[in-house]
């Protein structure tokens, strides 16, 4: 298969980013987090992408969606993040669709698939509970209780936790904090007993949250997959989830760097544009091939996941750690190039800085992935 | 598509029927590379089976038309070819500038005359190329070269001295760069030129490398008489051959890297510097070096998988060769740094018989050359800034 988009992706790209780019540029974060907005996003959006069939994207074509793929999902988010857009598309629309049609039963797909289509459920996968990515160190308790689960335990940086109508929560039905054996996938309404939920501003004023469980009880049909068999379910998602993160660093660096350029050939000191130093235009260069190379790397990462999903591990391990490096080195040289004018609050330039840094550390960040690769090759 | 899947099952089928054994494990020394020429040796049977096999198909240059010699197939093909021959380890049977380099030229702007005469041969391996550009006082700045070739009836007169020129000592024939319009400006002036090695004035004087090998030469021309018919394109205009030319050597040197062949580095590291229990490299600094390289590499090589899809769909920039020239070659180096430091002190015997005449560190030497060789990094940069970025006075 080429490695480039095909003619249908093309068209699938110039419309998310006709859409976004006419409704949702960087002044609309702006506005969201000036405003202190309570949802964070804009719900209006999230219908018009509704009704493109973007949230639907990843949901098969029996359950309302359109049935496609991770490089489609890619294509996306790489346009969200050229204007950061936020939107539940990243944990609604890619990583709940793919852990509800990967994992759930007929009865949970016809409950919740239709609706994450047609834009009316809003999910959170919640995941994470230390500072560090480390899904197998799960240690969230869901013990027997009944005909169901009581779940015990905290959540943190759960992307659109505040909003969510459904959460799927990973939890440890056996085992130790560290093995695959013993982890389960559960479907839970965050409106349940037990459940609080804080929602947590962050510094890219994108949305996350922190949730505790006190007892929370779920029957036993709230289980996603199987019991303790969770673990590959789980990284399957967070496969997926990581090929679109490093989708909207493609986006974000590429915007950051076409933004810097620009400037490059506009700013004048030493009564020459400052686009003449050398110093910069080989920073510059080396900036563009990276860009370059991880596009291809991200690319390449989410055909696997299409066309070989078992064997998409190290794809994914190499895009998620490379457009995280890239995506850093981009809002560096973004705002050293911009000097002084880098700084402001003003200038859109430190919003990319800002979300470069969340989306390095969502579902692990460059470390991690060459840790995990490193173990996937024994040394 | 199902076309193409027929393609890879004979394909496959055939290079396993007619690839021996010892042509699919990874190349150790220089004498593994069968580089053609008239006075060409195999350095064992194998691999004159190979080439010959390879030669008969038309694979030792894939995509270039039957009529010269090459195999025909189209770019779809000759990445299935390529994927293949990686797969199962398959060396290239025949390495040459012919292929790399004129013959790209040649297919673009020499005359009819000129293809069939030069490029059957180069298929063949009975002529070895080499390239004469680099002059002393014309490095990175090649366009201001020196050598002259002045105008006499049918012929030119050449006169001058290159640097550099890669095995200038064994090659058959030179292409060259050679002023012809000493009045005109620098880019303006210069014709590309082919000749024989063995006409009377040319000699070459070995340099020897850090590496202790000696695989380049002074070259000299003391009144070379050359044909005028031998200038490929226009005379004059031997700048745009020379830049084309350069666009296919730089392609060939960034992915010259050994990608994904021979032990793996974390292998190779694990003997000398040993593992812990759960199999970790002891050297975690190591570790870590390792596995970001090989994040970089594996995006490198997804990189030029893109580059080769997007010329074919008409999309890619003709400087990005520059691109992946300067990023393969820093890569490469890295890699060498990496297999120097798992290699401790080992690595640092020069002489034995155990280190292969110190196979490792000579090696690792020459790769400091890829980002000079082909024009240097700095100059990749430059031309990216300026030709691909547009930015001002570069
Ligand atoms: C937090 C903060 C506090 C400050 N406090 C003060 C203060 O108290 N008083 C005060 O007077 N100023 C202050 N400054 C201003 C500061 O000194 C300038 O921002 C700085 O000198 C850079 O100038 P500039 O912003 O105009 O960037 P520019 O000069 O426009 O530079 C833009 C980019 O071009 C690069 N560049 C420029 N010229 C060259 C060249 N010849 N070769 C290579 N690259 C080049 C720069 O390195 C930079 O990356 C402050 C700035 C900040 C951010
Ligand atoms: C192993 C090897 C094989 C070779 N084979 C051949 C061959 O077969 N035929 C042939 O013709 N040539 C060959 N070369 C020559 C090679 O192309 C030149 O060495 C190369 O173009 C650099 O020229 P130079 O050595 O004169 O360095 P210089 O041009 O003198 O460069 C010295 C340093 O200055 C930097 N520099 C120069 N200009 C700039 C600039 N504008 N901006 C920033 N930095 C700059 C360079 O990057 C370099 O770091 C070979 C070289 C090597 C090492």
């Amino acid at each position: 298969m080429a490695l480039v988009l095909t003619e249908e992706q093309t068209m699938l790209r110039d419309s998310a980013r006709g859409l976004i780019s006419d409704k949702a540029p960087v002044s609309h974060l702006r506005q969201l987090r000036d405003s202190q907005d309570a949802a964070g996003f804009s719900r209006d959006l999230w219908k018009a992408f509704a009704e493109l069939g973007f949230s639907g994207l990843l949901v098969p074509e029996k359950f309302g969606g359109s049935g496609l793929g991770c490089v489609e999902a890619g294509v996306v988010m790489e346009e969200i993040g050229r204007t950061l857009m936020p939107s539940p598309f990243l944990s609604t629309a890619v990583l709940a669709a793919s852990a509800l049609s990967r994992g759930g039963s007929e009865a949970q797909k016809s409950a919740h698939l239709p609706k994450i289509s047609d834009g009316s459920l809003l999910a959170a996968f919640a995941i994470d509970e230390g500072a560090k990515h480390r899904p197998l160190q799960i240690k969230l308790q869901a013990v027997r209780s009944g005909n169901g689960f009581r779940l015990n335990g905290a959540k943190a940086f759960v992307v659109d936790g505040h909003t969510a109508e459904l959460l799927i929560v990973a939890a440890r039905t056996g085992g130790a904090a560290g093995e695959r054996e013993g982890l389960t996938l559960f479907l839970v309404d965050p409106r349940s007993k037990g459940i609080a939920i804080e929602r947590t501003a962050m510094v890219d004023s994108h949305n996350a949250a922190r949730i505790e469980f006190a007892n929370a009880e779920v029957d036993a049909d709230s289980v996603l997959g199987e019991v303790d068999q969770g673990a590959a379910l789980l990284e399957g998602v967070l496969n997926i989830g990581r090929g679109a993160v490093a989708s909207e660093m493609v986006g974000l660096s590429e915007e950051v760097f076409g933004r810097t350029v620009a400037y490059l050939k506009e700013r004048k000191q030493f009564g020459k544009l400052i686009g003449e130093f050398q110093a910069l235009q080989h920073r510059a260069a080396q900036l563009y091939i990276d860009i370059e190379i991880t596009r291809a790397a991200v690319l390449k990462a989410l055909q696997t996941l299409d066309r070989d999903f078992e064997h998409a591990e190290s794809a994914v391990a190499v895009a998620k750690a490379r457009a995280g490096s890239t995506a850093t080195l981009a809002v560096q040289e973004g705002v050293q190039m911009h000097g002084g004018m880098g700084m402001t609050d003003q200038f859109d330039i430190g919003f990319f800085m800002k979300r470069a840094r969340v989306c390095q550390e969502l579902f692990g960040d460059t470390n991690y992935h060459a840790d995990q690769l490193a173990r996937m090759k024994s040394y | 598509m199902s076309g193409l899947e027929d393609f890879r099952r004979e394909t496959r089928g055939w290079l396993e029927a007619n690839c021996p054994p010892e042509m699919r494990r990874p190349m150790t020394s220089e004498g593994d590379t069968f580089w053609g020429g008239r006075n060409a040796k195999f350095s064992s049977e194998p691999q004159r089976v190979w080439f010959e096999r390879m030669r008969d198909k038309g694979w030792t240059v894939p995509d270039w038309p039957r009529e010269y010699g090459g195999g025909g197939l189209d770019a779809a093909e000759h990445k299935v070819l390529r994927e293949e021959m990686a797969a199962m380890g398959a060396r290239s049977p025949l390495s040459s500038f012919g292929i790399w380099m004129l013959g790209p030229a040649l297919l673009k702007y020499g005359t009819e005359a000129q293809k069939k005469e030069h490029l059957p041969k180069i298929a063949a391996g009975l002529i070895r190329w080499c390239q004469g550009y680099s002059e002393p006082n014309a490095g990175s700045d090649l366009a201001s070269l020196q050598t002259r070739a002045d105008s006499d009836g049918d012929d030119y007169v050449i006169n001058g001295q290159k640097i550099w020129t890669s095995y200038a000592n064994y090659a058959d024939w030179i292409f060259c760069l050679v002023r012809t319009d000493p009045a005109a400006k620098k880019h303006d002036g210069i014709s590309f030129i082919l000749f024989d090695m063995a006409s009377k004035g040319v000699s070459t004087k070995p340099i020897l490398l850090i590496s202790g090998y000696s695989p380049f030469c002074e070259t000299f021309f003391d009144n070379v008489r050359v044909p005028k018919s031998h200038v490929v394109g226009a005379v004059n205009r031997g700048w745009d051959v020379a830049k084309y030319l350069l666009q296919h050597e730089r392609a060939m040197i960034s992915g010259m890297g050994e990608r994904g062949v021979g032990r793996p580095l974390g292998q190779v590291a694990a003997d000398s510097v040993g593992a812990d229990a759960q199999g970790r490299l002891e050297d975690s600094m190591l570790r870590s070096q390792i596995s970001t390289f090989e994040i970089d590499e594996a995006a490198l090589s997804a990189a030029a998988e893109r580059a080769v899809d997007l010329a074919k769909a008409g999309q890619s920039h003709p400087a990005f060769s520059s691109a992946m020239k300067y990023y393969g070659t820093e890569l490469n180096k890295r890699r060498h740094e990496i297999l120097m430091s798992a290699g401790g002190a080992d690595a640092l015997e020069w002489e034995s018989e155990r280190s292969k005449g110190g196979a490792r560190a000579r090696a690792w030497l020459r790769t400091k050359a890829n980002s000079i060789e082909g024009g240097t990094s700095e100059v990749m940069l430059g031309i990216v800034a300026k030709r691909i970025l547009d930015l001002p006075g570069a």
